[in-house]
């Protein structure tokens, strides 16, 4: 198993304890978290990248204990084999497209794909010198999968990636996902309550608010 | 790509707020290197031009002025002096040495100096070509002179009445340059060097050839003409006196002249014996100029309280810029976590921003000072002012960054640690 999640919970201070489901996941496969807003899908996805650490409990992600990390190893590790899509695609404005990808290689420190042979796949090479100011909003959510692909992550977490896409564009993002996710072999994990996107993936984990 | 590129990226991407203060503290900065230039170049200036004159006897008037016209030859001298009386202080047992100075001409600007050979010896000079003076009208010109002139060994000019330039040209008697010096930074630089009895011949016979002769031109040049008949053989010819007065059978003048004390009790009696006992006046140079230094004080002490103003200022500025950049880019910061980066780089990077702000303002600060002082050397005549060399590099300057990066590294401190302690979770759930 690529992913692993035994007995996590998380409180945020002063509140009940969140409990997530154990669940498992290999290199290629994808699952959809469902769930109300509250149920703690968003709380789960920041366990999984390591940006939370949890109160009980372990996310083991290639072997490596996630919670057992710390400081800039953990920073690293998350840097090297998580790739995270958020619902807005959050460039860095002051640099161009293929700058932002040269930025995740750089913090990484990992020496991936060429950031134009990867732009090229994502049909958005024309765009590799433009400002990110100048995008629409579904390029630039491309030249976000773009940088959290760009270091060949084993895991790849996308938070509501469609939500503010239109049809055509969250069909072509939920796509590009699924097969850049399976053409390298890495875990897909998408948070969506977004019901085009749940007809393309069969794998569910649903969350139960408490 | 790497840190320093992307906090430039940053920095570029907000041209206005960077450009106003990287130029803030640019001005700040200039002002500081232009009182550093100034004051240095100045101050060694003086003690280098006036070392080895203990005390400068003139005409009565501004001591300063004194000083300034006989030490510097940057004012008009305060009169003339019998040379009798001036030979009676050389008699002095206080005395070790008399330099003494005729000055009334100019060639272009540059001051004419009737001196002797002590002169030389005063500014330790070394020749480039020829040898000093020996008989009336051969002069020897200080380097920058010969360069303005564009004269070489040989050549002859004639000068003009008056110490700066505008008034009726000597052209009886042309000068003919027998020596030129080699660069020594000090006053002699800027000089033309001849002997005291060039200075009196040129006078002498000025008069007479003039269109609008004065009487008193007149007389002179009768007394001349008497003097030579008198001795039967042109004075002219004749070498002139290489240390000490020259010798004369008329009432002649010096300007004034330079005093070596023999002892240091000649520092206490040599001044008041002539202040009060003759229709002279004695000036030390080193007091002058410190009282000189005194009066400039106040405008520079304030001009330095501005440059000090203007850098907090702009300390204040970068702050507030990095503060204001940050908070609207604690997401980026979460988005660069999320990417790789450990909070050191995050810290590291709003410092480099402080840094290459302040280190772009020193480096413009020192070219525009550097700039300013080169364009008014360029603009004006004034002679005090063409002394400074714009283009000297001083080791101060290196303070200058030392200041710099102090500023940005204290303007970062706030911002770099609440980049420090952004909490990547609660940044990106927030919406």
């Amino acid at each position: 198993m690529l992913l692993q999640s035994t007995s996590l919970s998380f409180a945020y201070p002063g509140q009940p304890s969140l409990s997530f489901p154990d669940f498992s996941l290999s290199g290629g496969e994808a699952v959809l978290l469902l769930g109300k807003s509250g149920s703690g899908k968003t709380t789960f996805l920041n366990l999984l990248a390591g940006l939370l650490s949890p109160s009980h409990g372990q996310v083991i992600l290639d072997g490596v204990i996630l919670s057992a990390l710390q400081g800039h190893r953990l920073d690293l590790f998350r840097g090297q084999h998580i790739g995270i899509v958020f619902q807005k695609p959050h460039l860095i404005a002051a640099l161009t497209v293929k700058q932002n990808l040269e930025l995740a290689q750089f913090l990484s420190k990992k020496k991936g794909p060429s950031p134009l042979s990867l732009l090229q796949d994502l049909g958005i090479a024309s765009k590799a010198s433009a400002a990110v100011g100048t995008l629409s909003e579904g390029e630039a959510q491309r030249v976000s999968i773009a940088r959290a692909l760009i270091n060949t992550p084993k895991l790849i977490l996308a938070d509501e990636p469609t939500s503010s896409l239109d049809d055509e564009h969250a069909q072509r993002v939920i796509t590009l996902l699924k097969s850049e996710a399976a053409k390298i072999g890495a875990a897909l994990v998408i948070v969506t309550h977004d019901q085009r996107v749940k007809s393309e993936v069969s794998q569910v984990l649903e969350l139960k608010s408490a | 790509m790497n840190l320093l590129t992307l906090s430039w990226k940053y920095l570029s991407f907000r041209p206005l707020a960077t450009g106003l203060n990287v130029i803030l503290l640019a001005f700040g900065l200039a002002i500081i290197t232009v009182l550093l230039l100034v004051q240095h170049q100045f101050e060694q200036k003086m003690t280098r031009d006036a070392a080895g004159i203990d005390l400068v006897v003139g005409a009565k008037g501004s001591p300063l002025q004194l000083i300034l016209s006989s030490v510097y030859h940057i004012d008009f001298p305060t009169g003339n002096i019998k040379m009798e009386e001036a030979q009676r202080i050389s008699r002095s047992r206080l005395v070790k040495q008399v330099i003494p100075l005729a000055m009334g001409d100019n060639v272009q600007g540059l001051r004419i100096l009737g001196t002797n050979h002590d002169y030389l010896d005063l500014y330790a000079v070394k020749f480039t070509a020829g040898k000093a003076w020996e008989k009336p009208f051969e002069v020897t010109l200080g380097a920058e002179s010969a360069q303005i002139l564009g004269l070489k060994l040989g050549d002859s000019f004639s000068g003009s009445h008056g110490i700066s330039v505008g008034s009726h040209d000597h052209d009886q008697h042309a000068f003919r340059v027998t020596g030129i010096l080699a660069p020594s930074g000090k006053v002699v630089d800027r000089l033309v060097l001849t002997s005291i009895e060039s200075v009196w011949y040129t006078h002498d016979e000025s008069g007479g050839a003039e269109p609008d002769t004065t009487t008193e031109g007149e007389e002179v040049s009768i007394v001349v003409e008497e003097g030579t008949l008198e001795e039967g053989i042109d004075p002219h010819l004749l070498p002139v006196a290489a240390r000490g007065f020259p010798i004369s059978d008329q009432e002649r003048e010096v300007t004034t002249m330079l005093v070596r004390y023999r002892n240091p009790m000649a520092a206490i009696q040599l001044p008041r014996m002539i202040n009060s006992g003759t229709s002279m006046q004695a000036a030390s140079p080193a007091f002058e100029m410190s009282r000189l230094f005194e009066l400039l004080g106040v405008g520079i002490s304030l001009l330095q309280g501005l440059a000090i103003a203007l850098v907090v200022i702009a300390g204040l500025s970068i702050f507030i810029a990095l503060y204001n950049s940050l908070k609207e880019r604690k997401y980026d910061l979460a988005i660069l976590r999320t990417l790789g980066a450990s909070r050191g780089q995050l810290v590291g990077l709003v410092f480099l921003e402080g840094i290459s702000l302040t280190v772009l303002g020193a480096i413009f600060g020192i070219a525009f000072g550097h700039g300013f002082l080169a364009l008014i050397v360029e603009l004006t005549s004034q002679e005090l002012v063409s002394l400074i060399d714009p283009w000297v590099f001083l080791a101060e300057e290196g303070l200058i960054f030392g200041y710099a990066l102090a500023v940005g590294i204290i303007a970062s401190l706030i911002p770099a640690w609440s980049a420090y302690q952004t909490s990547i979770a609660k940044q990106l759930t927030k919406t």
